[in-house]
């Protein structure tokens, strides 16, 4: 007979790890869904390969440095899902291997494994995939879905090809994998509410705050929001339990932050798309926000103590 | 530690440098460098012998006049040491290997700075005699030139497919430009680091047991 010793609170909760990945992987099964229906069978084989690559080499890791195996609580399999929804579908097999593999050795394992990795892996893992390999990261094609028109070389509408704002909520517009259906991410986004996964505060403020600061900058913001993975690093990336901050007040700074972040990004950065930088920005500063501004603790009074 | 010049120590101190205080991997001195250069493997044997060369002569420099120089102003008396051998070894390059004086640039000029040569001559060459100094310098140089060489030839390798400059891995090799940029030296670096805290401390609980 096994005793366990723990401290108070002793309340038990039905809710585990593998529950709130599984309600990720469910909650992503649309926008998955959404670019195989777009980019064909492409994207469905760099979907395949980036979760067996992620959860592989969380397999092989835990194993080789004799720790408890740990794939069971499906981290590996949504940061590998993460991952393939983040490249483009043409990406080859061994780009997206390398993703995965980078996410789940470097940034999550070699900083202590779930929950203690200081950058969101899947999206550092695209920000070196971006780095090393711009030109094959940003070989977007148009959308296969429709007949008559073939796998051809694109822009996004964020380098300038024009797409209704029609368009871009179907997501039959040039972009990675999981980035473009906006619809399948609301509906993800409604799925993570109603399974308390995440709450509102941080996809809303972060689309709110991009879509404000855009239309005082002069652009358009209905597209701003609508275009490249905003709404998908929003509702999916950025919530993050282990890279976004804890308390109230720090996550609405969080959130705005990465709102504006991107939107200048996209303005005046080298770059089109900022979401990734932002997000990975915000990630690095969540430690630091939680001491600025902590939740007052119940029953402590409302001015600041004397120092 | 004041023992001379007996032939045991100096292969000691020679060893130390180059191995048990090796100042890129054990002391963790001179990271600037360190990642700056290290893009390409000849880069990282150029600055690591340039570095040598100053090193070598500013510890002997530095202990011959040990009694000379007053305690309150020895900071900038060895700064004056090193800048006038940086100065040598800037000229010697721009005339004989102006290629690597290109490729290295600022960062021979920095070479004053490098926190290794000065950390010598405070901790060693301000106490030792003058071939113990000279040794040291050498083993702490050579062993900042291994680690440079190493780093350089593991960047070079990955982000450019290539080995001193010759290729080896043929053209469909796509590299990871990744590797080559500063974010791609902070990684391999502190991979590196890893790496060998992983070797030496298992070697060590190892002999530990072996010991029980």
């Amino acid at each position: 007979m096994s005793l366990i010793v723990s401290t108070a609170p002793h309340v038990r909760s039905s809710l585990t790890t593998r529950k709130i990945m599984l309600n990720v992987v469910v909650a992503l099964l649309p926008c998955a869904a959404a670019g195989i229906y777009y980019f064909g069978y492409r994207a469905a084989i760099v979907l395949a390969v980036s979760m067996l690559s992620a959860v592989l080499s969380e397999f092989i890791w835990q194993k080789a440095t004799r720790q408890r195996v740990k794939i069971s609580d499906c981290s590996a399999l949504v940061t590998g899902l993460l991952v393939g929804l983040t490249v483009t579908p043409t990406a080859p097999w061994w780009l997206v291997m390398i993703g995965s593999i980078f996410a789940i050795i470097v940034v999550k394992q070699l900083f202590g494994g779930i929950g203690d990795n200081f950058l969101n892996p899947a999206l550092a893992a695209r920000a070196v995939l971006l780095a090393s390999w711009p030109a094959r990261m940003t070989a977007h094609i148009a959308v296969t879905a429709f007949p008559g028109v073939d796998i051809a070389a694109s822009a996004t509408p964020l380098v300038g090809a024009e797409a209704s704002i029609m368009q871009l909520l179907m997501g039959n517009v040039p972009g990675a994998i999981g980035e473009t259906c906006k619809i399948a991410i609301i509906l993800g986004f409604v799925y993570l509410l109603l399974t308390e996964t995440i709450t509102f505060e941080i996809p809303v403020i972060t689309v709110a705050s991009a879509f404000v600061l855009s239309y005082l900058l002069g652009m358009d913001p209905v597209t701003t929001i609508l275009s490249g993975g905003l709404l998908f690093g929003a509702v999916f990336m950025a919530t993050d339990y282990a890279t976004s901050p804890m308390h109230r007040w720090a996550r609405v700074l969080y959130a705005i932050g990465i709102g504006c972040l991107t939107v200048l990004i996209r303005k005046f950065g080298a770059y089109p798309e900022g979401v990734t930088y932002a997000i990975l920005f915000m990630n690095i500063l969540t430690p630091l926000l939680d001491r600025m501004l902590p939740n007052r603790v119940y029953g402590h009074s409302r001015k600041k103590e004397a120092k | 530690m004041h023992e001379g010049n007996s032939p045991a120590r100096l292969k000691k101190v020679f060893t130390n440098g180059l191995i048990s205080d090796n100042p890129t991997f054990r002391l963790v001195l001179g990271t600037c460098p360190t990642l700056a250069v290290t893009t390409s493997a000849i880069n990282g044997l150029g600055m690591g012998l340039a570095a040598t060369f100053v090193l070598i002569c500013s510890n002997m420099v530095v202990s011959a006049l040990r009694k000379v120089i007053p305690d309150k102003v020895r900071i900038p008396a060895y700064i004056v040491i090193i800048a006038t051998f940086v100065t040598v070894v800037q000229l010697l390059l721009q005339a004989y290997i102006p290629s690597l004086y290109e490729s290295l640039g600022l960062f021979i000029p920095l070479i004053v700075v490098n926190c290794i040569i000065l950390a010598r001559a405070e901790a060693f060459a301000g106490k030792n005699p003058v071939l113990a100094s000279g040794v040291d310098g050498l083993g702490m140089g050579l062993g900042f030139t291994l680690a440079l060489t190493l780093i350089g030839v593991i960047r070079e390798f990955i982000g450019a497919g290539t080995a001193f400059g010759f290729q080896v891995l043929g053209s469909s090799y796509e590299p990871m430009l990744l590797i080559v940029m500063a974010s791609g030296g902070f990684l391999t670096y502190g991979l590196l680091l890893g790496i060998i805290n992983l070797l030496t401390e298992s070697k060590k609980s190892h002999r530990q047991k072996e010991a029980e």
